[in-house]
């Protein structure tokens, strides 16, 4: 495992230079585009964490994603910008919507769990365009960043830093909780629910929690992102914006510790860069995608780690 | 509120029923039989949407276009199956919704790139484009008419080739146990292409039929797709009996929201309210509807597997 | 002798082609695989048009440019504006067709001090509380198609009306824009869902309310449904159909044809309008794109970069002076296929409006026709709350 810490480490001393670099290099613009990456990749590793790890196909993840954006859009229409109360107060409606989402899907399995989590996120997809005073489709402009004691938001690069300080804590955080007993018993319950129940472990509080926390780390995403862009509109919870997240975690590697990481950078940069050569842009992707689907069915960062694994048994 | 308001309405459930059931056919068929999530069936949909539109331009005919339109989607669906779904089936449902994903994307721009990107014209034939006179008072649409007849006859056929027919009982010995049935003598991958076929024929049939009064455009199929996972998930996947319960529970639901609900919410709301909150919950009706089935139900109505 | 003669005066002209060697940068963010895909690829023929005469050039200076797909996603709209601001370092901005992606990228364009003109979207936020100096609303205010049509409605006599729109804010500013136009109490004000595919609920009810006339602000592919299946259900023979412009418009008719025929629609422009420019437009871009005729958003797009041709002309090709740019931009001093018209204080603009109704031409072609004026030299109702 020496290689993949050493090119750990190498990312992060990238990530972490990089905005002091890039102006020199005439790179200015992709602190922006950096950033962006690093929330999606907090939202994708929040899937994760249900999809890759709890084996839970949430294809209304995006909800949470908007509703925790949503919460401090709405506040900050109401006049409230101070983030230390925004914020928090985003994750926990965020999760109080999940505990509530997840009471009622939980009950359901496979193709069931994924049209009922869709369901619910149409709901409030369709529940948010109709609101006109948050502006409904058209969205709503955030009339400055959230407010942080010492902290500059709509400074560039200091933004970038809180950013990238927040999502790496998170991404720790959660690997913390995927090694510890609550992560290994929610392994357990992908690999075979029954025997999980008959084993005495209490099942449905496990992925109710999980399904919890998931929503939290995706609403702390929305809130980064409606800073990010000081808008916020209901396409954010679509439907399609909940199956772009799936298609990070599994083209990044489900289940993987850095599976969302560079799920979000991969499909992210894709993006930008093939837009820039043609209209017909779906296309390269689809078949990108299925490449993924039929030659590396670990995603990349699965790739990546057989390589690394091959080389040290070759050692 | 007259009686033959409400005799249309129920008529327009059935018909916006059977409009579903349709493309939900095809699409509960491949997930009981192959156990695969296909949402590229509605690339399916389009493409034969698309097809038929453009066979009605050249010939005028409704027959022709929903003819060309089954055997060129059906011959689509052929290679679909030997070059990706063949690969899909081993795996889990994620890989394969990324998979048949990844057909909508490239689907839905290489249809731009045939078409162009504006929707295309299919007009309705010329005797079907009126309506008729069911009741003294009531006109309907001819070709929602069409579209009830064709719903219902497939529904039979249908139910019949599954029931009935030799074919039929293979496809359900396929889904049940696909070692012992390829023990027997069933050549499963053989069977497997069949189903595939067929549900992209059925797929073809609605795109074409739904093409004179729906939009013909690229992204089509998702926007439907949609309203027909709900109806299989509500009726239980892989059932066609609940695909076609489903697909109709959903029809009257969303048609009875639509037609009855704001005036209804008038009656005990002011009209400010009621108009406002009134066409939202119209519009998750359908989903509040799947919530509360799942929660009695989990696995739909009439689950086809245990 | 001569050689010598040339080199000199390149020499002496080198300093000043140095200068006037940064071309003039115009950032489009195309609508090209969204929602609004036609009416985006409709614009970009209209863009392409204009450019292709111009030789790429604005006011004879060299000019790029940059013309990339967001999908009318506001999210992607955003990336893509802060590239183009931050990294490309445009002088000018448009593209977008939804009026959702033209809110969320404006106050970002306008803090930058880059003007944005609009190639079709003309929210009301921008025409009233949230106008600034560097929104140039070029098209339209998007009330005023509704307004206008309300008034052919009152004007042609039609007593009873049931209107009926999606269920979202663009859609209720819709119908309270036909009411103001209208000045009378509507029979029903119906609201669907937004992506609604089947009409049917809603054409049995307005089979039974029987009005003279029904108005719908369906866009896209709602809009083509919806008709279809009312021409279908035999209500066109006794109801008459109206709506906005850009629910009647080439590609609407394109997808729908005959059965649209009748439909009274309203716009600022109308592809036979008579006037030099508009005649000279519609030809070049018949002979272009294969005989088709340009829509209403091909028209925009194609004033837009005329607009932006005028005022680097103006300026000399020295854009980098936002006043005079944005002095030159007010002024409109360019000749637009939909006639005169002029800015208001919000840079909305005054201008005239039309009543079209869609018939079969001499040609066998379905497409609209001129029939009236309904408004001359209209400004929006939002200016008032518009304080600069």
């Amino acid at each position: 495992m020496k290689k993949s810490s050493l090119t750990g480490a190498l990312v992060l001393a990238l990530l972490l230079a990089f905005p002091l670099v890039a102006p020199a290099l005439d790179l200015g613009f992709y602190v922006s585009f950096v950033r962006r990456v690093l929330i999606f990749a907090l939202a994708a590793s929040s899937l994760n964490l249900i999809l890759g790890y709890g084996g839970m196909v949430a294809l209304g993840h995006a909800a949470f994603f908007g509703a925790g954006a949503y919460v401090v859009a709405m506040l900050s229409v109401e006049g409230l910008s101070h983030a230390l109360i925004a914020w928090p107060l985003a994750l926990l409606v965020t999760a109080l919507l999940a505990l509530f989402v997840g009471l009622v899907s939980l009950r359901t399995r496979d193709v069931y769990f994924i049209m009922i989590t869709l369901a619910f996120a149409q709901m409030v997809y369709y529940i948010f365009i109709s609101l006109r005073k948050y502006g409904g489709e058209d969205g709503v402009n955030l009339s400055s960043h959230s407010k942080l004691p010492w902290l500059e938001l709509s400074n560039e690069n200091t933004f970038y830093y809180v950013v990238l300080v927040i999502v790496l804590a998170s991404l720790w955080l959660m690997n913390r909780f995927v090694q510890a007993r609550f992560g290994q018993a929610l392994q357990g319950i992908r690999e075979n629910e029954a025997r999980m129940e008959a084993l005495g472990y209490p099942v449905m509080r496990l992925k109710l929690l999980a399904f919890v926390l998931a929503a939290c780390f995706a609403a702390l995403a929305g809130v980064l992102l409606a800073n990010h862009n000081l808008f916020v509109s209901p396409s954010l919870m679509h439907w399609t914006e909940s199956a772009n997240l799936i298609i990070m975690v599994i083209v990044g590697g489900m289940g993987l510790k850095y599976g969302g990481l560079v799920g979000a950078a991969v499909m992210l940069s894709l993006e930008e860069f093939l837009r820039l050569y043609t209209d017909y842009w779906h296309m390269p992707l689809g078949a990108l995608l299925l490449a993924i689907v039929l030659l590396a069915p670990h995603g990349l960062a699965g790739l990546w780690n057989s390589a690394v694994k091959k080389k040290e048994a070759v050692k | 509120m007259s009686s033959t308001l409400i005799a249309e309405q129920l008529l327009n459930g059935l018909q916006f029923g059977l409009m579903l059931f349709l493309i939900a056919a095809g699409l509960t068929l491949v997930f009981g039989i192959l156990d695969i999530l296909n949402v590229a069936h509605g690339s399916l949909y389009m493409a034969g949407a698309y097809v038929a539109a453009q066979t009605m331009q050249w010939t005028g005919s409704l027959l022709a276009s929903i003819v060309v339109a089954a055997v060129v989607t059906g011959v689509v669906g052929l290679v679909i199956e030997l070059v990706l779904i063949r690969k899909l089936v081993v795996r889990d449902h994620l890989a394969q919704v990324l998979g048949t994903f990844a057909i909508i994307l490239i689907a839905n721009d290489l249809v731009k790139m045939l078409w162009g990107p504006a929707p295309m014209m299919m007009n309705m034939p010329a005797s079907l484009s009126g309506p008729v006179r069911l009741l003294p008072d009531l006109l309907y649409p001819a070709y929602r008419l069409l579209i009830i007849a064709v719903g219902l006859a497939l529904a039979l056929g249908l139910y019949l080739f599954v029931t009935r027919t030799r074919a039929g009982v293979l496809v359900r010995a396929g889904a049940s146990n696909r070692q012992m049935a390829t023990l027997m003598g069933v050549r499963v991958p053989l069977l497997f292409l069949g189903v595939f076929v067929l549900g992209a024929v059925l797929a073809a049939i609605a795109g074409a039929l739904l093409g004179p009064v729906t939009a013909v455009q690229a992204g089509m199929g998702e926007q439907i797709l949609i309203l027909v996972l709900v109806c299989i998930v509500i009726g239980g996947i892989g059932s066609m009996r609940g695909a076609f319960v489903g697909a109709l529970l959903v029809g009257f639901v969303d048609t009875a929201g639509r037609a009855f609900l704001p005036t209804l919410l008038k009656t005990f709301l002011s009209p400010a309210v009621a108009s406002s909150v009134g066409p939202t919950l119209a519009a998750i009706s359908i989903y509040l509807l799947m919530a509360v089935v799942l929660v009695f139900r989990p696995a739909g109505l009439f689950p086809a597997r245990g | 002798m001569r050689v010598f003669h040339r080199l000199l005066v390149a020499a002496l002209l080198l300093p000043v082609l140095a200068l006037a060697q940064t071309p003039i940068k115009v950032g489009i963010a195309n609508d090209l695989s969204g929602p609004f895909a036609a009416l985006g690829a409709e614009a970009r023929d209209g863009f392409n048009l204009a450019l292709k005469q111009l030789g790429n050039k604005l006011g004879g200076h060299p000019a790029e440019f940059l013309q990339t797909d967001m999908g009318g996603n506001p999210d992607q709209a955003k990336q893509l504006v802060t590239r183009y601001i931050q990294r490309d370092k445009i002088d000018f901005f448009t593209g977008p067709i939804g009026s959702n992606v033209a809110l969320a990228v404006g106050p970002a364009l306008f803090a930058a001090k880059i003007p944005y003109l609009s190639n079709n979207p003309g929210p009301s936020q921008f025409a009233g509380a949230q106008c600034n100096d560097y929104w140039f609303g070029l098209s339209y205010q998007n009330d005023a198609f509704h307004e206008a049509a309300g008034k052919v409605a009152a004007d042609r006599g039609f007593k009873k009306m049931v209107i009926i729109a999606p269920d979202y804010p663009a859609g209720k500013d819709a119908l309270n824009g036909f009411k103001r136009g209208y000045k009378a109490a509507v029979n029903q004000e119906v609201y669907t869902k937004l992506g609604q595919i089947d009409y049917a609920a809603e054409l049995a009810q307005l089979r039974e309310a029987k009005p003279d006339a029904v108005y719908i602000f369906l866009p896209g592919g709602m809009g083509i449904n919806f008709i279809k299946q009312f021409v279908s259900a035999g209500l066109n023979q006794n109801i008459k159909l109206v709506g906005p412009g850009f629910s009647a418009d080439e590609d609407v008719i394109q997808a729908v044809g005959e059965p649209m025929i009748g439909m009274f629609n309203t716009a600022q422009w109308a592809f036979d309008l008579d006037n030099a420019q508009n005649k000279k437009f519609v030809e070049a871009f018949r002979k272009e794109y294969n005989n088709r005729n340009p829509s209403v958003y091909a028209a925009q797009a194609y004033d837009v970069i005329m607009a932006i041709d005028a005022a680097a002309k103006a300026t000399g090709g020295n854009v980098s002076d936002r006043a005079a740019v944005l002095a030159a931009l007010k002024k409109a001093d360019f000749a637009s296929v939909r006639g005169e018209f002029k800015y208001g204080v919000n840079n909305f603009p005054i201008q005239a409006y039309y009543a079209r109704v869609i018939e079969k031409s001499a040609d066998g072609r379905i497409t609209n026709k001129l029939v009236g004026k309904v408004f001359d030299a209209y400004q929006d109702v939002y200016v008032g709350e518009c304080k600069k």
